[in-house]
C-alpha cells in the first residue's frame, strides 16, 4: 500500500473579519494517491478555494491556519520560504479559474512559459523558447511559435487556459491543482479543457485535484470525489459510487439542480432553496439542516460525523442518508 | 500603433495653437509700452512712434499675432533689446544647464522613491509603510526654497562638502559641474519623491492583489522577480504620467532653485527677462517652456502604449 | 444574512480602523494650531508684543532673552512679532486666494460637467492649455508688472488656481450627474439652475472645500517662494517668506533667523494639509489610497 501524496489532516482555515472569526474551512481530512484525480464539488463559498489554497500555501496574510498538510510526506507548514518555492512549479502546480486574470496582462506568453523553465529547470534562453513551443503545442494550441510573441489579450479565452495549463505542466509536477478550470469558459471550449487536463494527467501519471461547482464536471474524470458544504466535506466516495448510490441529501439536491436535456421545455429547473450558512456563525447542528427536506430536530442539534458505516469506502456526514435504492433513483 | 499616435498628434496641434495665442495675448497685455521700455532714457516722443511704427505695435492685435506665429514657425521668436542675442539662442545656451538640473533631479527623486514605494506596497500597512508614508506626506508640506536652505546649512555651511552656490560648465570641469549640480538636484529630488512614491506604492498595493501575481507566486518565482518583473510594469502608469508631467513642469518650474543656487538656466533667464521687462524673451521663453511642456505630455502618452500592450492595439 | 464569498479576498481584513484613531491625533493637533496662529494673527494688534518693524542697531541678531522672546533679525527687529504680522500675511493671502479659484473654478466645473457637450469640452481643453503654462513665471511676471501688492499677489494666486479647481469640480460633478436624486429632479422637471444649486453644490461642496483647505497649503507655499526671491510682498512688511530669504545670509552665524519663520510656515503648511486631507478622504474613500 504505498502511502499517499498529499494528505490533509484536521485541515482548518480561519479568517478574522470584522464581524468575527470566519470558518472557512472546517476539519477536512482528504488523501490522494499518487496518479489518482479527486474531485472537489460544492457551492460557492463552500470553501473548496479556501482548501486549496491551503494546499498550495497561498493563504491571505492573515488566515489561519490549522491542520496538517503532508505533501510527499513533508508538512508543507515547517518547510522555508524558499525550500516551498522551490517545491512550486516542479512538484505542485496549479491552473486558476480565469486566465485572463491569471496570466500578466503586460508580458508576452513566451515571458511567462521561459520564465517558469528557467527558475525551477535552470534552462538556457533558446532552448527554453524551444521547450515552450513544444508545450504550447502539446495543449493543442496552433502556430505555437508566434503565440510566444503574444500577449494573453490577444487570445481567446481558450487558448489562455491552455497557455495556463501549458505553464502549470511545464516543470512536470507531481500534483497539479486545478482551481475551476473552465468556469470562465464557453460551455463548448469546457469539454476540451476538461479532456485535455484528462489525457496530460493520465500521460504525465499525476495526481490532479479538480475543483468545481459543477458535479457534471466531475463525472467521468475523477476516480474520487469530495462534496463541500459550509467549509465541511460532507461527503466522500470513489465516484461511481457517489453516483451510484449517494447517500447525503445535499449531494442528490445538486445533482438535481442540473439541468438535463432529456427534460421537456420549460421545466423549471429544481435549485437548491435558501442560502449556505453565515460562515461567522456557525450553526449547532447540521449546517444544511435549514435547507434539508428530511431535516428533523436531530438533525439541528448535532453535527453529524463523516463517517463509513457501511466500510465500503464511501464517507458521509448525515444522521438520515438516503436509502441505496431512492439514491439510484436520483441519477 | 501608427493610427494612435496619429491620432494623438492630431490632438496636439489644436493644444499648441492655443498655446502660441495665449503666450501673445499675455505678453502683449501686460502694461508698460514696450517701445517706451526699449528705448530707455532716450526716449522721446517722435523716436517712440517711429519705433513703434517699425515694430508694427500700431497694427491690430491679431495681426500682430500672425507676424509673430509667422516668425515663429520660421524659427524666429525675435532679439533681446537688452543684449541682442536672439531668443532663440538665450534659449539653447541655457538649455543644457537646465536639462542636467532637470534629468539628475527626476533621476534622484526616483532612485528615492521607487525603492521606498515598493518597500511600502511590500509591507503595506506595517510600521515601515505608515512611517515613510507619513514621511512622505510631511515632506510635501516641505517647499523646495526650504529644503535648499536646509540644505545648504548642512552641507555648504555645516560639513563644507559642497558649493552653495556657483556653476562651472561640464567640458570645463566634469567633476566641478557635477558637485554644482548635486544640492539643487537633491533639493528638487527631495520635492519629486513623495509625489512618485505615493503613486506607484498606490498602484503597486492594488496590482499586488491582482491573480496573476497569485499566480507568478503559484509558479514558484522568486520575490524579486514578482516584484520588478511582474508587478512594476504594470502599476508604473501612473508614475510614468506623473514623472513626464514632472519634467515638463520642471523645464519652468525650477527657477526657485535656479536663482537659489545660482544656476545659469532657462529658469534665471526667465526672472531675469521680467526684472528688465524685456517682453520679447520673456514671450519666447515662455513660448518654449509652455510647448516644451505639451510635447512632453504627448511622449508620456506614447509611453504609455509602450508599457501597456492593451493600449497599443487598441484596447484599453 | 449574505453569503460571504471567501475566495481569498483580502479586502474583508483591511484594517481601517487603527488608522482613523491615530489620524484623529493629528487632526486634532492640526486643527488646534491653525486656530492658535489664526488667532494670533487676527489678534496681532493688542498682544502685548513688541512692533515688527522698530530696529535696534545696536541688538542686532540677539538670541532669545527676556526682552526679545525668540531673539532679533539682522536689523534688530523683534522675531517673535514679526513671525505672528508674518504670520497675518501668509494666513490673509493664503486663505483669500483660493477662494477666487473655489469660486470660479467651481462654478466653471459644476456647470461644465453637469451640461457636457461642447461647453465641456472647450472647458476641459482650456484647462489642460493654462496648465501647460509655468504658474510662477506666470505670478512673478504679473506682479513684477503690475506693482507688488498684497492684492496684487492675491489676485494672481487666485486666478492661478482656478484650473485646478475646475478639474476638481468637474470631476465630483461627473461621479454625481449619474446618481438618482440627479435623475429624479431632472424628471420632476426642476430647471437647470435649481438641479445645480439644490441638488448637485451641496454634494460638490465637501470634496471641493477638502480640496480648497489643500489650495490653501500650497499658497501659502506660493507666497513663500515669491517673498523668498523678493518679488512677493513688499518689505518692510513681514513675511515669512521674506524671513526666510534674509535670514539665508546669516547662515552661518544666526541660522534660526531664516529657520524660526521656516519652522512655522512648515507647521502651519502640514496643519492645512493634515486637515484637507483627513476630509478628502472622509468625502472620497478608496482602500489603499493615501
Amino acid at each position: 500500500m504505498t502511502s499517499p501524496l498529499l494528505s490533509l489532516e484536521a485541515v482548518s482555515v480561519e479568517l478574522p473579519t470584522p464581524r468575527g472569526m470566519l470558518r472557512a474551512v472546517d476539519k477536512v481530512d482528504l488523501n490522494l494517491m499518487p496518479g489518482r484525480t479527486l474531485g472537489i464539488v460544492g457551492e460557492s463559498g463552500c470553501g473548496k478555494t479556501m482548501l486549496s489554497r491551503a494546499i498550495l500555501q497561498l493563504l491571505p496574510k492573515r488566515a489561519q491556519l490549522s491542520g496538517r498538510v503532508t505533501f510527499d510526506g513533508r508538512d508543507l507548514a515547517t518547510l522555508s520560504a524558499e525550500v516551498l518555492r522551490r517545491l512550486r512549479g516542479p512538484e505542485l502546480a496549479v491552473v486558476f479559474q480565469d486566465p485572463m486574470t491569471s496570466l500578466n496582462p503586460v508580458l508576452t506568453i513566451g515571458t511567462q512559459l521561459v520564465e517558469t523553465l528557467q527558475a525551477h529547470l535552470g534552462m538556457g534562453g533558446a532552448t527554453a523558447i524551444r521547450r515552450s513551443v513544444e508545450l504550447l503545442a502539446a495543449v493543442g494550441i496552433p502556430a505555437p511559435e508566434q503565440r510566444l510573441r503574444q500577449y494573453p489579450h490577444q487570445l481567446s479565452g481558450g487558448m489562455r487556459q491552455r497557455v495556463a495549463i501549458a505553464i502549470a505542466l511545464s516543470c512536470e509536477p507531481k500534483l497539479l491543482v486545478a482551481d475551476e478550470p473552465t468556469t470562465a469558459l464557453d460551455v463548448t471550449v469546457q469539454a476540451q479543457i476538461l479532456d485535455l487536463l484528462a489525457r496530460e494527467q493520465k500521460r504525465r501519471h499525476m495526481s490532479m485535484i479538480l475543483i468545481t461547482h459543477d458535479l457534471g464536471v466531475v463525472a467521468g474524470r475523477t476516480d474520487e470525489v469530495a462534496v463541500m458544504y459550509a467549509g465541511r466535506v460532507v461527503e466522500r466516495a470513489p465516484t461511481s459510487r457517489l453516483f451510484g448510490h449517494m447517500r447525503m441529501p445535499y449531494t442528490e439536491a445538486l445533482l438535481a439542480a442540473i439541468p438535463k436535456l432529456e427534460s421537456p421545455p420549460h421545466t423549471p429547473l429544481p435549485a437548491i432553496a435558501g442560502r449556505p450558512p453565515d460562515p461567522t456563525r456557525p450553526l449547532p447542528g447540521c449546517s444544511f439542516a435549514p435547507r434539508c427536506r428530511y431535516a428533523d430536530e436531530q438533525c439541528r442539534q448535532a453535527k453529524p460525523p463523516l463517517v463509513d458505516p457501511d466500510r465500503c469506502g464511501g464517507l458521509y456526514a448525515c444522521w438520515h442518508p438516503l436509502a441505496p435504492q431512492a439514491a439510484a433513483m436520483g441519477i | 500603433m501608427a493610427r494612435f499616435v496619429g491620432r494623438r498628434l492630431l490632438h496636439l496641434l489644436p493644444v499648441l495653437l492655443a498655446v502660441t495665442l495665449l503666450t501673445f495675448l499675455i505678453a502683449s497685455l501686460l502694461p508698460g509700452d514696450l517701445a517706451y521700455t526699449m528705448l530707455g532714457d532716450q526716449a522721446t516722443p517722435d523716436k517712440i512712434a517711429a519705433l513703434r511704427a517699425e515694430m508694427g505695435l500700431d497694427l491690430p492685435i491679431w495681426q500682430r499675432y500672425l507676424h509673430w506665429l509667422w516668425d515663429v514657425l520660421q524659427g524666429d521668436f525675435g532679439r533681446s533689446f537688452r543684449t541682442g542675442e536672439t531668443v532663440l539662442s538665450a534659449v539653447l545656451d541655457r538649455l543644457p544647464v537646465s536639462l542636467e538640473l532637470m534629468v539628475m533631479a527626476e533621476a534622484l527623486g526616483l532612485l528615492i522613491g521607487i525603492p521606498v514605494a515598493i518597500l511600502c506596497a511590500v509591507r503595506s500597512g506595517g510600521a515601515i509603510d505608515r512611517f515613510l508614508t507619513g514621511l512622505a506626506f510631511g515632506k510635501l508640506s516641505l517647499p523646495s526654497f526650504m529644503v535648499a536652505i536646509l540644505l545648504i546649512y548642512l552641507f555648504a555651511v555645516q560639513l563644507g562638502w559642497l558649493p552653495a552656490t556657483g556653476w562651472v560648465p561640464f567640458a570645463e570641469d566634469p567633476i566641478g559641474n557635477l558637485r554644482s549640480f548635486i544640492l539643487p538636484a537633491l533639493t528638487l529630488a527631495f520635492a519629486e519623491w513623495p509625489v512618485l512614491m505615493r503613486v506607484l506604492r498606490s498602484d503597486m498595493i492594488a496590482t499586488l492583489q491582482e491573480d496573476y501575481i497569485a499566480m507568478a507566486k503559484a509558479k514558484g518565482l522568486r520575490s524579486a522577480r514578482i516584484l520588478l518583473v511582474h508587478a512594476l510594469k504594470p502599476s508604473s502608469l501612473t508614475l510614468v504620467t506623473v514623472t513626464g508631467i514632472n519634467i515638463g513642469r520642471l523645464i519652468g518650474g525650477a527657477l526657485i532653485v535656479e536663482t537659489i543656487f545660482a544656476l545659469p538656466g532657462i529658469g534665471r533667464l526667465l526672472v531675469g527677462a521680467i526684472y528688465a521687462r524685456d517682453f520679447i524673451i520673456l514671450q519666447g521663453v515662455v513660448l518654449f517652456v509652455a510647448t516644451g511642456f505639451v510635447l512632453v505630455n504627448f511622449v508620456v502618452d506614447m509611453l504609455y502604449a509602450v508599457l501597456d500592450p492593451r493600449i497599443r492595439h487598441g484596447r484599453a | 444574512m449574505a453569503v460571504l464569498e471567501i475566495e481569498g479576498d483580502t479586502a474583508l481584513v483591511s484594517p481601517v480602523p487603527s488608522r482613523r484613531r491615530r489620524t484623529n491625533g493629528l487632526f486634532v493637533a492640526a486643527l488646534v494650531w491653525i486656530a492658535l496662529i489664526g488667532l494670533a494673527a487676527i489678534l496681532a494688534d493688542v498682544l502685548p508684543i513688541m512692533s515688527p518693524t522698530d530696529m535696534d542697531m545696536l541688538g542686532k541678531r540677539e538670541p532669545p532673552s527676556a526682552e526679545h522672546l525668540l531673539g532679533t533679525d539682522q536689523l534688530g527687529r523683534d522675531m517673535l512679532s514679526r513671525l505672528i504680522y508674518g504670520a497675518r500675511i501668509s494666513l490673509t493671502v493664503g486663505l483669500l486666494a483660493p477662494v477666487i479659484g473655489l469660486v470660479v473654478g467651481g462654478a466653471l466645473g459644476m456647470i461644465a460637467g453637469y451640461l457636457g457637450g461642447r461647453f465641456e469640452a472647450l472647458t476641459v481643453g482650456a484647462v489642460d492649455v493654462l496648465l501647460a503654462f509655468p504658474p510662477l513665471v506666470f505670478a512673478l511676471a504679473v506682479t513684477a508688472y503690475l506693482g507688488q501688492s498684497v492684492f496684487n499677489l492675491t489676485l494672481v494666486i487666485g486666478v492661478l488656481g482656478i484650473p485646478a479647481f475646475t478639474r476638481v469640480a468637474r470631476a465630483t460633478t461627473l461621479s454625481l450627474t449619474q446618481r438618482e436624486f440627479v435623475v429624479a429632479a431632472c424628471t420632476l422637471g426642476a430647471t437647470h439652475t435649481r438641479i445645480l444649486l439644490r441638488e448637485l453644490l451641496p454634494n460638490v461642496m465637501l470634496p471641493l472645500l477638502a480640496f480648497f483647505l489643500l489650495a490653501v497649503a500650497v499658497t501659502i507655499v506660493v507666497e513663500g517662494a515669491l517673498s523668498f526671491l523678493g518679488l512677493g510682498v513688499p518689505p518692510p512688511a513681514p513675511s515669512w517668506g521674506s524671513m526666510i530669504g534674509e535670514g539665508r545670509e546669516s547662515l552661518d552665524i544666526a541660522p534660526w533667523l531664516a529657520f524660526l519663520p521656516a519652522g512655522f510656515m512648515f507647521v502651519t503648511v502640514l496643519a492645512f494639509n493634515i486637515v484637507g486631507d483627513t476630509l478628502r478622504a472622509l468625502t472620497d474613500p478608496r482602500p489603499g489610497a493615501l
